[in-house]
């Protein structure tokens, strides 16, 4: 209901629409960026700068850590503390930093291949340290970079390089791996639905302990091609729009109808002890009885 | 008869042809059909359809398009 | 003033002493034999004094975590052996790569594979050089008793700050686990090296900017200066390049911050060289057999003398052409199957004779096997392998055997 002050000055009444500047997070320069024509992976990062900016963190205080893989090439166009490792390994660089400098608020970018495939192990034991990282799993059900061959969260039955007569390996669900490993924040976004995406990543970035986010994004050279959908946006609608259910939405529905959807939000949450905290405490604990 | 005519909203489409990458998404998620592909990069086909929604920019993956309002 | 305290201890001891007289405050490591005490106490030490200890899931996750960590501007090591230091070959380069002052100590045992986990061994120092992939410098230091382990870890740390590279420091399990008596200097007595700090404006920083020499001042993340780190070949600015001029630029510097550098990066001591017309290269627990062979040798007359290098890596080239162009002999006694005798032979180019020793029966080199092979007298005594005897470790901790 508008007040009579509002209704007398009709031209403040509604605010203008203006568009997220991005620019003050993208390093100059740096755009066009190396992803394909309608990769998802680009406008995952455009709801992970509004979320970050959201959190009013100050850009110093970011870091943003990254294996190797095409979603692994996002922090050369942001402007945080970004360091670009080895394939598989970013959660172990991320790992020392945060410990090295809690002070500093430590995302991971990874794809699917990097994370659950040869980071598998490090990813695990994060969630158990529940140490303060925020690990953004860019998960295109490919490995991109290296053109289209089976990661560990292929669908059975769909084609890849590597799985040409239709894929057998039975995929992982990154949330439910995560939340068995002990992650206290785990939850499922995608880019089609960027802005639910935004708020994710936002509790997953201000949640202290280590959250995982599952973002299901489309690969469209690859997996696009190889399993014949016909552009970005139908990769879009049929993976992540039809795909995936909401946490809401899931619980009206049976079983028959939720047979191969992924659940989409907040799929975990939980309190313990932060591993960083835990080292400070340790530290104040012997340093008091000397 | 009194005809209560709502404001019409003005915008302006920006598209940066050096950044997009002509993937189509913009284009297909419009609920107006205010866009176009045009050669190689997107072109505002009918301005005066849009209706400020941003979802082009939201899911542009190549930070090339943005709507203001006037 | 204080007097210096001398302390008996395991050489794995004064490895953590080292390191934390040097300033590290960040261990990160997977246990292992023969390496695990060094870990061991800088999980008890480290959150004493306000550093960061954690075990990781395994070693290639160590060694990254000691490079973010360093990233973050502490001073950062891992300990390991054989397996281990092969699984962080990879994290290896991408420091080299990316320029990130870290320490790895190797405390070497059989191998290949699991081998012989408590039997010392000296067949990594070829891995050290060219264990990770592509051309990389490498900065390998290898200590031969418990205090030179002290110091040299103090050493390496140095260099890793100088040089802005991953420094290797290679001892065999005999020396990681034997007890000497090690002499702690008062703090600042000896000298200890921090990075170069970046003093310009965060807006102008350059991570690999090389206008003022090959190594550039290192910012640590958080301070406000938001570079970007990167593997893959990169200019100046951090961000990765394709233009081949910079690559080749890259890839040159990166060897050459370390081969011009060389002189003052090797440390030999060379033990009755001046006159000597038998010279016996050896490094490590093998050069302490070939100190006491030499003894044996003058006593009987014979002109033996030793170069031992310090610094394996880069090899030192100039003491060893010095020492082929006045021997007729080098003898090269290594717990390996001949690796260094290469490198030796490399650099006599023929001018003298070049001899290995070789052993891998996780037995030490003895003397008595070093003096048969110069006094040349028939077929050498069968070695004993028997664990029982303790002959020959009753013979290395003889702290003459040292110090001459
Ligand atoms: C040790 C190692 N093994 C293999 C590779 C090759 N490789 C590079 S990226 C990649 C897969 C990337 O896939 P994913 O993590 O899913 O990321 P995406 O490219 O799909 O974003 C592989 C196998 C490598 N760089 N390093
Ligand atoms: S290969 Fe796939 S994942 Fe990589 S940039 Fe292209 S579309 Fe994106
Ligand atoms: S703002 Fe909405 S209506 Fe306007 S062009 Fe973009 S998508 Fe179409
Ligand atoms: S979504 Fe972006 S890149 Fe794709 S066509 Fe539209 S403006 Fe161009």
């Amino acid at each position: 209901m508008s007040t009579p002050a509002e209704e007398a000055k009709p031209l403040a009444k509604k605010k203008k629409k203006v568009p997220f500047d991005y620019s003050p997070y993208i390093r100059g320069g740096k755009l066009p960026h190396i992803w394909c024509p309608g990769c998802g992976h680009g406008i995952v990062l455009k709801s992970l700068l509004r979320a970050v900016h959201a959190s009013g963190t100050s850009q110093n205080d970011v870091a943003m850590v990254s294996g190797i893989g095409c979603s692994s090439r996002t922090p050369g166009y942001v402007d945080f503390n970004t360091l670009h490792t080895l394939h598989g390994r970013a959660i172990t660089y991320a790992t020392g930093l945060k410990m090295a400098n809690p002070k500093l608020k430590v995302l991971v970018i990874t794809g699917d291949g990097d994370a659950l495939a040869i980071g598998g192990n490090h990813f695990i034991h994060a969630c158990r340290r529940n140490l303060d990282l925020t690990i953004l799993v860019y998960n295109n059900f490919t490995y991109g970079m290296t053109s289209g061959q089976t990661s560990p969260t292929t669908t059975q039955g769909k084609i890849s390089t590597t799985g040409r007569h239709g894929n057998i390996d039975p995929p992982f669900d990154t949330c439910t791996l995560a939340k068995a490993a002990g992650a206290t924040y785990v939850a499922r976004g995608t880019a089609y639905h960027f802005q639910e995406l935004e708020k994710i990543i936002f509790d997953a970035f201000m949640h202290k302990g280590t959250s995982v986010v599952d973002i299901i994004d489309a690969c469209p050279t690859y997996y696009g091609k190889y399993n014949k959908y016909a552009s970005a946006t139908d990769m879009m609608e049929q993976l992540e729009k039809d795909g995936t259910v909401s946490v809401k939405q899931a619980e009206k529905l049976t079983p028959e109808e939720l047979e191969g959807k992924l659940l989409r939000g907040v799929l975990h949450r939980s309190e313990r002890p932060e591993y960083s905290e835990e080292y400070g405490k340790l530290v104040t604990s012997l340093q008091s009885k000397k | 008869m009194a005809v209560v005519e709502k404001e019409k909203r003005i915008f302006r489409i920006e598209i940066d042809p050096r950044l997009c990458k002509a993937c189509v998404i913009c284009v297909d998620f419009c609920p107006t059909d205010v866009l176009m592909i045009n050669g190689n990069t997107v072109a505002v086909k009918n301005l005066d359809a849009c209706n400020g929604c941003q979802l082009c920019d939201n899911r542009c993956p190549d930070f090339a398009i943005q709507v203001f309002e006037e | 003033m204080a007097t210096n305290k001398k302390r008996f201890m395991q050489g794995n001891e004064a490895c953590a002493e080292g390191a934390f007289y040097a300033g590290c405050t960040f261990f990160a490591g997977y246990p292992i034999t023969p390496s695990t005490e060094v870990m061991e106490i800088s999980s008890s030490r480290l959150p004493k004094t306000g550093g960061v200890f954690i075990q990781m899931e395994d070693e290639i996750a160590s060694i990254c975590a000691i490079t973010g960590a360093s990233l973050g501007g502490r001073k950062s090591m891992t300990a390991t052996s054989g397996p281990g230091f092969s699984l962080m070959q990879e994290g290896l380069g991408f420091a080299c790569m990316a320029e990130v002052p870290i320490v790895i100590i190797n405390v070497m045992r059989s191998g290949p594979s699991t081998g012989f986990p408590t039997g010392p061994s000296q067949s990594d120092v070829m891995q050290a050089k060219w264990g990770t992939h592509g051309d990389h410098p490498a900065i390998v230091l290898i200590p031969a008793s418990v205090e030179e382990i002290f110091y040299e870890t103090i050493r390496a740390f140095n260099l890793a700050e100088i040089y802005r590279t991953p420094v290797i420091v290679l001892y065999d399990e005999i020396i990681g686990h034997m007890r000497e008596a090690v002499t702690i200097p008062q703090p600042g007595e000896v000298e200890v090296v921090n990075r170069v700090k970046p003093t310009c404006a965060p807006s102008e920083y350059k991570p690999y900017d090389t206008t003022l020499g090959d190594i550039a001042p290192l910012a640590a993340y958080g301070e406000g200066y938001r570079f970007h780190v990167t593997g893959l070949y990169h200019g100046a600015d951090g961000f990765p390049t394709n233009n081949t001029k910079l690559i080749e630029e890259a890839g040159q510097r990166l060897v050459r911050k370390v081969e011009d550098n060389k002189e003052r990066i090797w440390k030999n001591e060379e033990y009755f060289l001046d006159d000597a017309e038998i010279g016996i290269f050896a490094y490590g627990v093998s050069a302490r057999s070939a100190k006491f062979a030499v003894r044996e040798l003058r006593k009987k007359g014979i002109k033996a003398g030793l170069l031992r290098p310090l610094t394996i890596w880069p090899f030192p080239d100039s003491a060893v052409d010095a020492l082929a162009e006045r021997v007729k002999t080098i003898i090269v006694p290594e717990m390996n199957l001949g690796q260094i005798v290469h490198e030796v032979e490399r650099v006599a180019r023929g001018r003298c004779e070049v001899k290995g020793i070789f052993r891998v029966d996780t037995e030490p080199i003895k003397p008595a096997q070093i003096i048969e092979k110069i006094l040349g007298n028939g077929p050498m005594p069968s070695a004993p392998v028997s664990p029982t005897d303790s002959n020959m470790s009753e013979m290395l901790i003889e702290r003459d055997m040292l110090d001459g």
